[in-house]
């Protein structure tokens, strides 16, 4: 069962997200939950069946889904809400969640600190703006790594690469393993983008050419990739003519860069960098909106998930204490009700503390004149916290009633004041 | 980084700046290891397929017969992280295990 | 594969091709509408600027010119009887410069002869008040109250299903391949799927128009010229354009547009660039480049970094002269009932104007029919009305969450960036025209032309149609037969 209110809400299942969630737990958050548009935990790890992680946190190097697997399991032990298969539609800067699932339908849920886990998406073909066809068989690496080790799809026979990134280098390796040919990756910077250890690894090892300087003029191929055209570019990055080459293949796969994903940072009204794509954040992780949070590959793309998870820590951590203190505040206000006879009271709300420094100023107009004497009275229930004599009240004039500092001790006792006007 | 070599044996290294890379390059030059990563067919599972891996590096010229041995293998659904889905895999003392858990479809709500 | 009978067969479902379809499903005729490709809209209607336009840049006395204001005219009632998307945000013809400014006026005078209402000249200043980020250069534009932007593949589907749903049977990759002719007389046609006898064809085959009229000997000279036209989209979170934005027209094309549509997002272009291949929509770099510079010319500030999509649309461009001889034009609308062949309604060269034509080219085509004898009855069940199936993204949070109370599927979100649901998808998949590929899809739910570009949703997306057509995944195609997404499971084949 979903609850109305939490303490912390999570966006988000991968690596950042959970240790957030696990640790906002820890820190003493009373109701987490997390929402996942996947339907297991783990995020973008459990198709990264490479090696490669936890070589910091676990001093142990494994493949990606044990590495989510840790946490997944610490979850399920602290009573953590999860909401998978889920989206999350909305948020607002006043931390009110709108997310829609299958199997929970559409839910409105509030909380008091929220952390942005959403990771990154892959840079597009169009975005690169690629020439050619927009044939079937082109895909970032990233869709395709999740047709070969989730879907259990090969999405081509022969491939080329663009990108030496560590995602293009190890689906090379994969693609290979599962017998398929990767003919060439295509690299258009003078150096390697990705670790030396996944070129000796998964290119030197299987003979698959590197080609730096290189990018692909143009896709060929009407219903299905038929060949790339590679070129050659000079220091400007120009292209130099004479040197295309058609490689035939059926699949062109792009690992040209990774965003982080903003489009519910964007609705939470949080600033952005433009420099990062992701939002400003300081030392807490918090955002420039109070009470959100973001970590991981949502605020900047990390290398190594290791880092990943410390930051989702440290951003659980203060998401946590965050909520923490909101709810301790939370009682430290008194909302003012408009009682017999009053029209509406200002202000609507009150921090208690408040009386400790001097006398509160209450303002309000009452919805019918009386012509005769009358008491203006400030209520806690039956418990009377202070009055004020007038000879008469009007709707058109404002009526001022102080709160005395005498009143600190039954003030505390109230969630709720009201105001009301009764005759003398 | 250069390496001078006596017969089999690595003599003198130099520009290399980590410890570890003596080893590391004896070993690749006399016996490359990689560690072995890949996918398995499951039955029965919200998966199609379960990732696995090898617990330690395995000799570099057995990869692609590991790979065919672990092809020919289907698995049944539950999987646990952990479960060992191939002892001493080819002979080598190396264990394939699975890299996380793929509960069986009737248990997912 | 049998022999049929029809009324009517109508060649090429594109926008006009549907129009004429619905308009046509209000009689009691049998008519029959074939599309070669696996979906209906692939040619010319697949990609364009989706412009409803006023009438002021036809040459007077054309074809063009008629159908086109007569056309725009007919869309708002269209668009709430068929329930796609049309806004009548009138369009601006915008000078740069004083030189230009004095092509306003003849502009206008043009409109008017064309019957065109609504037309205003502004000065510099009231156009920097409504576009903020013109360039300030701009001395003046036209301001054509009348024009409007739609969903243009929005068009085409509404009105085939509707005609479908009047009981129009529609046939894709069905191929026209020739005439069947008594003596002078076309009574059927031969496609790869069999012949099929008929008292009418009408010829809306777009891009093919003239290939289907030389198989019955008519009009040897005509040729349509494919003019391919490149366009960028932007991300509508960080481009606002607020209208939509001509620039002074050359001789040869409308020119170079920025331009809002129906769904929010900022368009550039389209060049023109005549190509010999009817099925060339490959992207450019000169395109683009060309594109570029037309654009930056009406918005200096636009940027690069923000485009999310590029695509590019053919003109099926034909070479007719208008069929008035005192109107010097050699580039007009095609429409006939020739007199050398009987039974065959031609249109040919149907480009822009087309998509604002195309309901007047419709009513026009029924004309021709009855001039030439056909009663056409009315059936008294006609139903002109389709409903729109729900769209999750425009609907309020109230709305929403009733409609994931009534159907579950509408709670799974399927497309992060345009928030398209699985119940709409699978909608799209069993409605009377299903969709049956991802870009089927594409075109019905807007999904995937987001930032992601469909790098989430494909996967999904493969999925839901391998399960709701009851088909193995590796059958699920980009756009039909030979653009499949996968070719084998993963575990299939040793590894070399």
């Amino acid at each position: 069962m979903l609850k109305e209110k939490y303490d912390v809400i999570v966006i988000g299942a991968g690596p950042a997200g959970l240790a957030a969630a696990i640790e906002a737990k820890k820190t003493g958050a009373q109701d987490v939950l997390v929402i996942e548009r996947a339907q297991e935990l783990g995020g973008i790890l459990q198709q990264c069946i490479h090696n490669g992680f936890g070589l910091l946190i676990f001093k142990k190097d494994m493949p990606g889904p044990a590495y989510a697997q840790h946490f997944i399991d610490e979850l399920a032990g602290l009573h953590i809400d999860t909401l998978l298969d889920a989206m999350a539609l909305n948020v607002t800067s006043e931390r009110h969640v709108y997310a829609t699932s299958r199997w929970s339908g559409f839910v409105e849920l509030d909380t008091r600190a929220l952390v942005l886990a959403m990771g990154c998406r892959e840079r597009t073909r169009a975005q690169i703006a690629l020439p050619g066809t927009r044939p079937a068989g082109v895909y970032t690496a990233g869709t395709a790594q999740r047709f070969v080790n989730i879907e259990g799809f090969m999405p081509g026979k022969r491939f080329v690469i663009l990108g030496s990134g560590d995602i293009g280098m190890i689906m090379a390796r994969r693609l290979t393993f599962e017998g398929a040919k990767v003919e060439r990756v295509l690299e258009i910077m003078p150096f390697l983008t990705g670790l030396t250890r996944n070129y000796v690894q998964c290119l030197m090892d299987y003979d698959i050419p590197l080609q730096l300087h290189h990018t692909v003029k143009r896709i060929m191929g009407n219903d299905r990739v038929e060949a790339i055209e590679s070129v050659q570019i000079d220091k400007q990055r120009q292209p130099i003519p004479g040197t295309e080459e058609t490689i035939p293949c059926d699949t062109l796969l792009l690992s040209v860069g990774l965003i982080p994903e903003n489009e519910l940072s964007r609705k939470a009204g949080v600033s952005l960098d433009s420099v990062t794509g992701g939002p400003f954040v300081d030392e807490k992780m918090q955002t420039s909106v109070p009470g959100i949070f973001a970590a991981g590959n949502v605020v900047h793309v990390y290398d190594l998930v290791d880092w990943v998870t410390e930051a989702g820590l440290l951003c659980g951590r203060n998401a946590a204490q965050y909520a923490i203190t909101e709810r301790k505040n939370h009682g430290r206000r008194v909302k003012m009700k408009a009682g017999d006879n009053v029209r509406y009271v200002v202000p609507h709300v009150m921090d208690k503390e408040s009386l400790a420094e001097s006398a509160q100023r209450l303002q309000m107009r009452v919805t019918l004149p009386i012509e005769e004497p009358v008491w203006v009275e400030v209520m806690n229930g039956e418990e009377r916290v202070t009055r004020k004599a007038e000879l008469y009240v009007r709707p058109g004039e404002m009526v001022n009633i102080d709160i005395p500092q005498s009143a600190y001790d039954a003030v505390q006792r109230a969630s709720e004041l009201s105001v009301r006007v009764v005759r003398r | 980084m250069d390496v001078t070599m006596e017969g089999e044996a690595v003599v003198k290294m130099e520009g290399n700046s980590c410890k570890r890379g003596i080893d590391y390059v004896t070993g690749e030059l006399k016996d490359p290891r990689r560690m072995v990563t890949t996918t398995v067919r499951v039955r029965g599972g919200v998966h199609p397929l379960a990732p696995v891996y090898t617990e330690s590096p395995i000799p570099k010229p057995r990869i692609l017969d590991l790979l065919a041995e672990i092809r020919r293998i289907e698995l049944k659904a539950p999987v646990k992280f952990g479960d060992v889905i191939i002892k001493n895999a080819l002979g080598t003392g190396v264990n394939v295990l699975a890299s996380r858990n793929i509960p069986a479809k009737s248990e997912a709500s | 594969m049998a022999d049929r009978e029809y009324d009517v067969i109508i060649i090429g479902a594109g926008v006009v091709g549907s129009m004429v379809a619905r308009f046509l499903s209000r009689y009691k005729l049998d008519v029959l509408l074939i599309e070669k490709d696996s979906d209906i809209g692939m040619g010319a209607s697949s990609a364009n600027t989706a412009i409803i336009h006023a009438g002021y840049d036809p040459k007077p006395g054309t074809l063009k010119a008629e159908m086109n204001v007569m056309g725009n005219q007919m869309f708002d009632q269209l668009a709430g009887e068929l329930n796609f998307t049309f806004e009548r945000r009138g369009d601006y013809v915008v000078a740069i410069g004083p030189e230009e400014f004095a092509k306003l006026e003849s502009l206008r005078q043009q409109g008017l002869e064309n019957g065109v209402p609504g037309m205003v000249i502004l000065n510099g200043a009231d156009v920097r008040r409504r576009e903020r980020n013109i360039n300030p250069e701009v001395s003046g534009a036209l301001w054509a109250t009348t024009g409007g932007i739609c969903d243009p593949f929005g068009v085409v589907i509404a009105a085939a299903e509707n005609a479908v749903v009047n009981g129009v049977t529609l046939m894709t990759d069905t191929v026209f391949q020739d005439f069947i002719m008594e003596g002078k007389r076309i009574v059927g046609i031969k496609t790869n799927r069999g012949d099929f006898r008929s008292r009418w064809v009408v010829n809306s085959a777009g891009l093919y128009s003239d290939v289907v009229m030389h198989k019955a000997g008519l009009r040897p000279e005509f040729k349509i010229t494919p003019r391919k036209g490149e366009y960028y989209v932007f991300d509508k979170a960080e481009i606002t354009i607020n209208n939509v934005l001509f620039p002074v027209p050359s001789a040869t094309s409308k020119g170079i547009l920025v331009t809002t549509t129906v769904h929010g997002n900022t368009i550039i272009g389209p060049n023109a660039l005549e190509i010999d291949d009817k099925e060339d929509r490959s992207i450019t770099r000169e395109g683009l480049d060309e594109i570029w510079q037309g654009a930056i010319n009406l918005v200096p500030s636009l940027s690069l970094r923000y485009s999310i999509a590029e695509f590019a649309g053919l003109r099926p461009g034909g070479n007719a002269p208008c069929a008035n001889p005192d109107v010097k034009y050699d580039k007009d609308f095609i429409i006939e009932i020739p007199k050398q062949v009987d039974g065959l309604v031609n249109l040919g060269g149907i480009e822009s104007p087309g998509l604002s034509s195309s309901p007047a080219i419709a009513v026009r085509v029924i004309d021709l029919l009855k001039g030439a004898g056909e009663k056409l009855e009315e059936k008294s069940e006609w139903n002109p009305i389709r409903r729109a199936r729900p769209r999750f993204r425009d609907m309020l949070p109230t709305e929403q969450k009733l409609l994931i109370e009534n159907d579950p599927s509408y709670g799974r979100i399927i497309c992060r960036c345009e928030n398209v649901t699985e119940g709409e998808i699978v909608a799209e998949i069993h409605a009377p025209i299903p969709a049956r590929t991802y870009d089927a899809i594409k075109r019905r739910t807007w999904l995937g032309t987001g930032r992601c570009q469909g790098g989430f949703d494909t996967p999904r997306v493969v999925e839901i149609l391998a399960r709701e057509l009851g088909v193995s995944p590796l059958e699920i195609s980009k756009k039909g037969k030979g653009s499949e997404f996968l070719v084998r499971p993963t575990k299939d084949k040793e590894a070399e």
